[in-house]
């Protein structure tokens, strides 16, 4: 269906196309000084004319978001097949990881900003937030075997190292991976709230700070600037994170395979 | 042909005493089953669903213990374990893995490396006619050709007892009568002991030397017959003999029925 395919990516192009038009039109009819509404070009031109700031600035955000993505993936997956492996484990500690989800991160970034220093604070909250995800989705993936498979590998005497490594490991594989495309987007949250909270920092900080300093110094269309970058880097992460999905799935999952008809 | 084994001359591969299994629930799900499966037999549990005859089979395969009674392999010394190939009711294969590896699976659990591996792997996958098919992955194939793949996998530790709990029940009646006649085929070439099971009179008569009928609540024997035909093929499915079995394994069923519902 060639048309069906050209509408999916021409009708949100053409919805976004206009939403950025209405914007313009507003701007220009109304005669808003930029320190109210910026428009869409002078937002453009600004990411340009301040991009050595903002792409050290975007640097430091992605760099904070990966690494406390990656952790989240160590930490979530470590746990949920620990879980998987003892009972009591899995009592002992659930409790902890459900505590740190539904805590609301801004909550906890004043405190970790006390304790720890900026760059670590400002990661371990990236950390909490995507972690659950990864834990909870890997946790279900492992616990979804198809029994009658758990069946055969008994019937062979397979060790405990085996049925994890050939049976619940794959078999949890698009729980997982889905657990990390939520984990990505949560991530660059989580780090965004942590600049925000830690607010005073100086060089090397983050987009969410130059948000936060532009705002101090009504520079509004600087705040336009990087609001705009963190929502590509935003896109990008999830089609990043999509795109491994797809490469993981794409020989065997009902998700990734494409149908003929 | 049939190998003309006298079946009550041959020693018994399996022997189940006074086997009774009761669930958690509360369920009984088998009481006093007393059988002997003999070497080289192609044997089937017939019955309505809910007689137990797959619980039975999976306390064969060691897959459920007995609440009661004893399972005896007199064959001495060779653990149960690496002897026997399950087959189930769904293929039951690994999705993500190609069809090559699914059927490597059970060597490769026993430690046995890749390469002296791939020549049983192959000859398995040839014997159920699927040698060009090793590197595709289940999804690709069709329901018939799946279940083969499953039957491959039960072949390639080379068992001497197969056990299949209602393999081509999903399957359209073309295909079944296709792996009926292959299943027929491997059996006499590799001579290993069967014990199949199904709800199906027809394929249980056309398939075996001897068929169990079970009845249910709680699951029992009811009554066994034996079926003498050496030649297993399409003349006999049309055959008068094949429908006097069939008569008389429908009319067992049946009573066997009846006894369930006046113990329910």
């Amino acid at each position: 269906m060639l048309n069906e395919r050209a509408l999916r990516i021409a009708l949100p192009a053409l919805a976004l196309g206009i939403g950025v038009l209405v914007w313009d039109l507003v701007v220009r009819l109304n005669e808003l000084p930029p320190y109210i509404l910026p428009g869409p070009g002078l937002v453009v031109s600004t990411v340009f004319a301040d991009w050595p700031i903002l792409w050290s600035s975007l640097l430091s955000t992605m760099e904070t978001t990966f690494a406390g993505l990656a952790l989240a993936v160590i930490g979530g997956v470590g746990l949920a097949i620990a879980f998987n492996q003892s009972r009591l484990v899995e009592h002992a500690f659930y409790p902890y990881a459900v505590i740190l989800q539904v805590t609301p991160v801004v909550a906890i970034a004043p405190l970790l900003l006390i304790y720890l220093p900026q760059q670590a604070a400002v990661l371990a909250c990236a950390w909490i937030v995507a972690f659950f995800p990864v834990l909870a989705n890997t946790t279900l993936g492992l616990n979804s075997v198809d029994h009658n498979l758990a069946d055969l590998f008994r019937l062979y005497g397979a060790s405990r190292w085996q049925i994890l490594r050939e049976l619940k490991l794959p078999s949890a594989m698009p729980h997982m991976l889905a657990g990390l495309k939520i984990a990505g987007g949560l991530s660059l949250i989580g780090a965004v709230v942590a600049e925000i909270a830690a607010g005073s920092a100086g060089a090397g900080s983050g987009l969410a700070y130059r948000i936060a300093e532009s705002g101090y110094r009504l520079n509004i269309p600087r705040m336009f600037a990087a609001l705009l970058l963190l929502s590509v880097a935003g896109i990008v992460i999830f089609f990043l994170l999509s795109a491994l999905e797809q490469l993981a799935l794409r020989r065997w999952h009902e998700s990734a395979v494409s149908r003929e008809s | 042909m049939v190998s003309p084994v006298s079946l009550s001359a041959t020693e018994p591969v399996v022997t189940l005493r006074g086997v009774g299994k009761v669930f958690g629930s509360g369920v009984t799900a088998l009481e006093g089953l007393d059988l002997d499966v003999r070497a080289g037999e192609f044997l089937s549990l017939l019955g309505p669903s809910g007689c137990g005859k797959s619980t039975a089979l999976r306390i064969v395969a060691g897959l459920s213990e007995p609440s009661r009674g004893t399972v005896t392999w007199p064959g001495a010394g060779r653990g149960p374990v690496k002897d026997i190939g399950f087959v189930f009711q769904e293929p039951t294969l690994m999705p993500w893995a190609r069809v090559f590896a699914n059927v490597y699976l059970p060597l490769k659990l026993a430690g046995v490396s890749e390469r002296d591996a791939a020549s049983r792997v192959a000859q398995a996958l040839a014997r159920v006619g699927l040698g060009d098919f090793a590197n595709a992955y289940p999804r690709q194939l069709s329901g018939g050709m799946r279940m083969r793949v499953s039957i491959a996998r039960a072949l390639v530790t080379e068992p001497r007892v197969l056990l299949m709990d209602e393999p081509f029940a999903a399957l359209d009646e073309i295909t079944r009568f296709k792996l009926n006649d292959d299943l027929i085929a491997l059996w006499r070439e590799l001579k290993m002991t069967v014990v199949f099971v199904t709800h199906s009179v027809f394929e249980s008569v056309y398939l075996s030397q001897r068929v169990v009928v079970m009845s249910a609540r709680p699951g029992r024997i009811f009554s066994e017959l034996a079926i003498g035909a050496a030649t297993r093929d399409a003349s006999f499915r049309t055959s008068a003999e094949y429908a006097g079995h069939c008569r008389v394994a429908s009319e067992a069923l049946a009573q066997a029925m009846q006894a369930s519902e006046a113990a329910a």
